[in-house]
């Protein structure tokens, strides 16, 4: 009975198995049935147990018990155990195993063994499994083997040596002088392991590099001989002569030519021999030719060779195999920024593969496309990667859509332009840009002065047509708030203007109050827009008010707020309300924190990036509230009172003593100014200043509040500068006060806040 | 700087059933379970006529299938993926010139036979042979000193 039926019939059974449990159930027995092999004495059935456990192994049951098995076997002096034991060696065991450090002793000894499949086997585990102690302990027998023995042991004991210099680096220079020999030898597979060796040696030592270089001659000779030699049966593939080696070589003749004239001239004629008479009608010569163009890249090489490599590049790229179009994609990237005008070149054939069906084609096509942007080009380009987006893998439109904004930001012709691309992302993939794109459009918009019209039209029928993408409807609210008055005027040069009343307007800004689709963020949009169209319609200002009253008892706690302050500003304040709602300046660009999108709570608060306008919002009634917060808006042009301002600087340590006149706002954060150095906070569009009468006798309605502008945008680290905001309080009656102040500030993109309670004001000061 | 060849080379089943995996790095055994799954996930859903090549953590993978078997391989960034094409090509040939025909069914129940061939052409991660025809002799010549079941009890034990 040959041994290994028994080993196949396992394998039979457990694949009869039926159901999970059941193969469980038949590998548990077999396993306890190995086990009490394992420890019996020997009975001819060792090597074939222990298959048995390296087939259930694969399957992924556990299979350490069989570890010391395999250290017997490898020690057994028959060659049928011993390969089994080695195999086993290999599977079972890794160098974090303690195990395998007690095959070092029979590996040593079948390195000497008269068999040289058995020398084989111990070469082939070594170099597969062996730790770093294990390599020490043996190079001096792979040196001996690398020398004096058959082509069959020098090609292994040559990746052997490549194992043993990867696992420790020093011993390379015991290998050097043996492998410059070994380049000498005809057999391939030796050859080939000699190459592999040389070229791991003089990557990790710059000296054993600069002594190849003289091998550069002997290395171009052999190459040639390859690409010129006649049909060889035994190597050939598809018309190359052992294409493999042929590759390695022309990596190594790249390492060695790199940075160094002298080495990349002499490469020079037999890259443009190499590169011109391959054949690269099959996957063979394409790989020798794809490492013909790599290693001309890399090297010093001539212009002319340059050109040649793109256009072998360029070739590739129109060939029908995607793997080729890929790697040449893959190749163009890298030298797109060297090349860039080679590659410009091909740029309608890259663009061309936007369209192919391959996923991994057109992530590469799509990359090579974004760096391939230009002022000259932008136009044609980008209405390619339009198209691309419509139908592009969901994996991928982020990606696009960020690579459009920076292309269209970089190189945008006009500004319509840039509007028209961008809300053209919107529509296509709202979805799946990053949130900074809202206020960064939002800017862009405000300073295209003479667009103001066109945009809003443009926007007011984005939205009345679909209501479901929420960066796209944040724009829109935003621009119809601002802009309604000239969407209402019916007229517009750029664009068919619309024509619609104000009711229409009211309702789409309803609509998305009202909708599920919208986020909490951009209902607050939605409210603040209609908000700002009281001071632009004329007839329906009663709409909006009935309105922003029935929000005030939002579940939405941001909604509500926000509806109870313009609420007020219709009641108390509405003689300030023009001023308030008036139209924006022009938001400056340079300004770092205009293009902060993300507060710290996660919902976008009040976009309204400007550097000082702040809205009005005032105490509200009930009596017994203390914490409410007040939110005050500079300049609105009252002429301060005659009572004593109290002025506030912006920095330096809380000084709870109050002494003095001088009271700080910012106190406590020159803890955090220590550690770290930071750019300075900038008082973006999360800005705002609160300010809190905490008193028992509650509202003080005598007192009054003006807070006047900042004196700064940006607060300068580490103490160096200071801003402030003067405020004015009136109190006429001479109310004891205390005040709760809370400053909100942006610090590096994040978003700020400290809070200062003032006890007590300097008495003169009533 | 390590320029690996390859970091594993798995072969699957169309089941996503494991039948052969060779690790060239020192890889815990739940890693390379994982390893396998994630393989076995991504290969697997490849609609045919694909691209071989993709990208995964920081390596590329290379895949062919060959009738019901997904040959599946991890190589550096550095690699020269159209020639591991070929080296799949040329271990699958000589699977073939061994088994005669070769399917999945001689790679199940002859796995060993499948690690012995796949030995003598990759040692480290390294392509070892180039020949065609120099693999097979090896494996022929190894055969011959498989001794029979009588040598085998005739034989002292160590």
């Amino acid at each position: 009975m040959s041994p290994s039926v028994r080993l196949q019939e396992m394998i039979r059974v457990i694949r009869g198995a039926r159901t999970q449990g059941e193969e469980r159930g038949v590998i548990q027995r077999e396993c306890a049935a190995i086990r009490a092999q394992f420890r019996q004495a020997d009975n001819g059935t060792r090597s074939h147990n222990l298959a048995k456990l390296l087939y259930v192994h694969m399957l992924g049951y556990p299979a350490h018990f069989g570890q010391m098995e395999c250290v017997r076997l490898i020690a057994s002096p028959r060659y049928n155990e011993k390969r089994v034991g080695y195999l086993g060696a290999m599977m079972l065991l890794d160098e974090k195993q303690d195990a395998s450090l007690l095959i070092t002793n029979s590996i040593k000894n079948d390195l000497s063994h008269s068999s040289q499949y058995v020398q084989s086997l111990a070469l082939c585990t070594l170099g597969c499994m062996g730790s770093a102690e294990m390599c020490r302990d043996l190079a001096p027998e792979i040196d001996r083997l690398l020398r004096a023995s058959n082509s069959y042991i020098k090609k292994k004991a040559a990746l052997c040596a490549v194992h043993i210099v990867r696992k420790v680096p020093e011993l390379g220079e015991l290998f050097t002088p043996a492998s410059r020999s070994l380049l000498s030898e005809k057999n391939h597979g030796v050859l080939h392991g000699a190459v592999v060796l040389i070229t791991e040696l003089c990557e990790r030592n710059p000296e054993t590099l600069e002594q190849f270089r003289k091998a550069v001659p002997e290395l171009v000779q052999i190459m040639k001989g390859l690409v010129m030699s006649g049909y060889s049966p035994e190597h050939n593939v598809a018309g190359i002569s052992d294409p493999f080696l042929q590759v390695r070589i022309l990596r190594l003749l790249r390492i060695l030519g790199r940075n160094n004239e002298t080495a990349s001239d002499a490469v020079n004629d037999l890259l443009a021999q190499v590169a011109t008479n391959t054949d690269s009608s099959k996957t063979a010569g394409s790989a020798v030719l794809y490492e013909t163009v790599l290693t001309v890249m890399d090297i010093k090489s001539e212009s002319g060779l340059r050109v040649l490599a793109v256009n072998i590049l360029g070739r590739f790229l129109l060939n029908n195999d995607r793997n080729i179009r890929y790697i040449s994609m893959t190749s163009l990237q890298k030298i797109v920024q060297t090349d860039h005008n080679a590659v410009q070149r091909h740029r309608g054939t890259i663009v061309d593969c936007l369209k192919d069906q391959d996923a991994s084609v057109k992530r590469r096509a799509l990359e090579l496309s974004l760096a391939l942007v230009s002022a000259v080009n932008i136009r044609s380009l980008m209405k390619e990667l339009l198209l691309f987006l419509s139908s592009c893998p969901p994996e991928l439109r982020a990606h696009t859509t960020s690579g459009i904004f920076n292309a269209a930001e970089r190189y945008a012709p006009s500004q319509r332009w840039h509007i028209d691309t961008i809300l053209h992302v919107l529509t296509t993939a709202g979805g799946d840009v990053r949130d900074e794109t809202v206020p960064n459009l939002i800017q862009l918009i405000t300073t295209a002065t003479e667009l103001h019209c066109y945009t809003v039209h443009k926007l007011y029928r984005a939205l009345i047509a679909d209501i479901s993408v929420q960066s796209l409807v944040q724009v829109a609210c935003w621009c119809i708030g601002e802009y309604g008055d000239l969407l209402l005027r019916g007229e517009c040069e750029e664009t068919e203007p619309v024509q619609v009343a104000e009711d229409d307007v009211l309702d789409a800004l309803e609509t998305v109050l009202q909708s599920h689709m919208s986020s909490p963020a951009t209902r607050g949009f939605a409210l603040t827009a209609t908000m700002k169209l009281s001071t632009r319609i004329t007839h329906n200002v009663d709409r909006i008010r009935s309105i922003v009253s029935i929000y005030g008892s939002c579940i939405d706690v941001e909604l509500q707020q926000r509806a109870v302050e313009y609420n007020a500003l219709f009641k108390k304040y509405d003689h300030m309300r023009a001023a308030v709602l008036e139209r924006m300046p022009v938001i400056d660009k340079s300004s770092p924190g205009h293009t902060n999108g993300e507060s710290a709570g996660g919902s976008i608060k009040e976009m309204e990036p400007t550097k000082r306008t702040q809205e009005v919002v005032l105490p509200q009634e009930p009596a017994n509230q203390v914490c409410d917060l007040l939110d005050l808006l500079g300049g609105s042009g009252e002429p301060p009172q005659p009572s004593p301002a109290l002025s506030t600087t912006a920095l330096g340590p809380v000084s709870s003593t109050a002494g003095g006149d001088l009271l700080d706002l910012l106190g406590g954060l020159d803890a955090p100014l220590d550690h770290v150095t930071r750019p300075g906070k900038t008082l973006g569009p999360n800005y705002r200043l609160f300010m809190t009468f905490v008193s028992h006798s509650y509202p003080p309605q005598s007192v009054q509040l003006q807070m006047k502008a900042p004196s700064g945008d940006v607060i300068p680290a580490h103490g160096l500068g200071q801003v402030t905001q003067t405020v004015l309080l009136n109190n006429p009656n001479k109310v004891s006060l205390k005040m709760r102040v809370r400053v909100c500030y942006t610090s590096q993109d994040f978003v700020c806040q400290d809070t200062v309670q003032i006890d007590s004001f300097p008495s003169p000061a009533w | 700087m390590p320029i690996r060849q390859m970091h594993f080379l798995l072969l699957l089943s169309r089941q996503g059933k494991l039948r052969l995996q060779k690790w060239f790095t020192p890889v815990t055994e739940r890693e390379k379970k994982k390893v396998t799954r994630e393989m076995t996930l991504m290969v697997l859903a490849r609609p045919p006529h694909s691209c071989n090549f993709l990208l995964w953590r920081d390596l590329k993978i290379v895949y062919k299938r060959y009738a019901s078997l997904y040959f599946c391989c991890g190589l550096e960034d550095q690699d020269n993926e159209l020639l591991t094409l070929e080296v799949l090509q040329r271990y699958v040939e000589l699977l073939d010139k061994y088994f005669g025909n070769v399917c999945e069914l001689d790679i199940i129940f002859n796995f060993e036979k499948a690690y012995f061939i796949l030995d003598e052409f990759l040692v480290g991660g390294e392509l070892l042979e180039t020949s065609k025809t120099a693999v097979g002799i090896a494996m022929e010549e190894a055969e011959t000193l498989q001794e029979t079941m009588e040598e085998y009890m005739s034989k002292p034990t160590y």
